[in-house]
């Protein structure tokens, strides 16, 4: 998992983080939209609005002990979108338009997604999902690739350690071939995994 | 091209949030009455598939290399409605699990890449499958497909950024249909050998459907997500890409700040998609378009012909 996921963006483990993550996760998700929502569509001279979002993720920091550390490199790890964008803006000096709002906002969204992934596990948004009656097929759907997502990511970097082990010398092309067989065959294997999957289901007693 | 929160204003949010909640919701109805129980797990198992067929990198010049973006390649496995689900379900994880994507602009990305990719891409696939026979026709149909979901998803995308104000439309258009038509090469190169390592190891997992006509259902499904798509891009990319001065354009100059131009970061050999020597922007941006277009469909015939040989000259242990 640590190749798959480089430090920065996995995911971190949410019960870590002490008292925030035995929050209510309704609440927390229902915070997070407010706060990202506002801060994405505020008009742009609502420097109060962002100066209060930052005080309010500073204080759910502190109140769940959580380093700063880790969460930062996270927050650089996911932004060269954005700081590609601003720095075309910036180069481009648009004046309609001001690349530093636009990465603040860009920034505290980001930071609060964050920080919602890093003290709220998945298993428990999910369950206000299925609450708030969003469709049973999607969030079983949610659920199951949450579920195989590493499990899945496992098994292809297994199958490209077995081929590089196999394989040498390649030419680009027949790598290309090569790594297109892989992700065939993971096809494949998915669809048996969710063969399995299904009569494990209703073993279960799903429908 | 996941958009970021804080790109896009109130009213693309919104609209963009509409269409794909709208979408969505036909897919997974559509999905529920049509798919066999036995096959409802393969939708979160394709989802988890999709994200891990990500990360698999694939060599470009140099040290770079790129990856599958997918969204063609799992509607011609699934079909359409299966593939929204799919490729909606990977953006709204990648969103809330992983921070990759904005909140308010998963309405956006969902309906780019997981509406606009997998609808164009399937209907480009069957189309172009009908016509070319064998598994060379289906090959080069789901090279060419990949090739134009990409591109279509990107100028999407600049779309929306420009009904936002964010970058300019003569920004961002270049660039983002530029780059993408480069890396939809790619895109469509991976998606066919992915397609082709499928069909040689297991075509049972593959649906039939590939040779039989269209069910009633389906074609209303077909009619449903294309006319959500086509109701899209009427609205993002209709008022810029049409030759007379767009709205927004006519507003800037009317208010005084058509003088803050942005000029192009990359120029492109046919500049501005613009064949030199014609008059018009938009008749010679059509043209320019409508040629890299042909030279694409030809290289994807080209790609099917060199990729499947003569069943008797491949031998069993090539895979």
């Amino acid at each position: 998992m640590m190749a798959l996921f480089p430090q920065p963006f996995a995911p971190a483990d949410p019960r870590r983080f002490g008292p925030v993550s035995r929050w209510p996760a309704a609440m927390k998700l229902a915070a997070a939209l407010v706060l990202v929502g506002g801060t994405a569509l505020v008009p742009a001279n609502w420097s109060a609005w962002f100066v209060g979002v930052a005080v309010v993720l500073l204080a759910v920091m502190l109140a769940g002990r959580i380093a700063p550390g880790p969460l930062l490199l996270r927050l650089l790890a996911l932004s060269p979108f954005i700081a590609g964008v601003a720095l075309a803006a910036a180069w481009h000096r648009s004046g309609a338009l001001d690349w530093r709002i636009m990465a603040l906002r860009s920034g505290l969204c980001l930071a609060t997604v964050i920080l919602l992934a890093s003290t709220t596990p998945f298993g428990e948004l999910l369950a206000v999902l299925r609450r708030a009656h969003v469709p049973a097929l999607l969030v079983t759907t949610l659920a199951l690739m949450q579920r195989y997502l590493f499990v899945l990511g496992d098994e292809s970097e297994r199958m490209n350690r077995a081929r590089a082990s196999r394989t040498f010398n390649r030419s680009r092309w027949l790598a290309w071939r090569t790594a297109a067989t892989v992700v065939g065959q993971l096809f494949v294997r998915a669809s048996e995994r969710a063969e399995h999957v299904y009569d494990a289901m209703c073993a279960r007693g799903w429908r | 091209m996941h958009i970021p929160d804080g790109f896009l204003d109130a009213k693309t949010a919104l609209v963009t949030g509409g269409l794909s909640a709208a979408g969505l919701g036909y897919a997974l109805r559509s999905v529920r009455l049509e798919l066999p129980p036995r096959r409802v797990p393969l939708l979160g198992l394709a989802a988890a598939f999709l994200f891990a067929a990500q990360m698999v990198n694939f060599p470009v010049l140099g040290g770079t290399s790129g990856h599958l973006v997918g969204g063609a390649l799992v509607a011609a496995l699934l079909g359409p409605a299966a593939a929204v689900v799919v490729v909606a379900t990977v953006l709204i994880v990648q969103c809330f699990l992983f921070a990759d994507g904005g909140v308010m602009a998963l309405g956006a990305n969902i309906f780019n890449m997981g509406l606009v990719s997998t609808f164009t891409g399937y209907a480009i696939f069957r189309l172009v499958a009908r016509v070319l026979p064998g598994l060379r026709g289906q090959v080069a149909a789901l090279a060419f497909a990949g090739w134009c979901s990409t591109v279509l998803a990107a100028i999407s995308c600049a779309g929306q950024l420009a009904w936002s104000g964010t970058v300019a439309w003569r920004v961002g258009f270049p660039a983002m249909a530029g780059v993408h038509a480069l890396i939809g090469l790619g895109e469509g190169a991976v998606s066919a050998l992915v397609f082709l390592a499928i069909v040689r190891t297991r075509p049972d997992l593959l649906p039939e459907r590939a040779h039989a006509g269209f069910a009633p259902a389906k074609v209303r499904e077909f009619v449903v997500l294309g006319l959500l798509t086509a109701l899209g891009v009427a609205l993002f990319v209709a008022p810029f890409a049409c030759p007379w001065p767009d709205g927004l354009e006519s507003i800037a100059a009317r208010l005084g700040f058509a003088h803050r131009e942005w000029t192009p970061l990359i120029t492109s050999p046919v500049a501005d998609y613009r064949v030199p020597g014609l008059a018009s922007p938009g008749v010679s941006t059509a043209l320019a378009g409508g040629l890299g277009v042909l030279v694409v469909f030809g290289l994807a015939i080209g790609f099917s012909q060199l990729v499947v040989q003569k069943p008797a000259r491949v031998p069993a242990n090539s895979r």
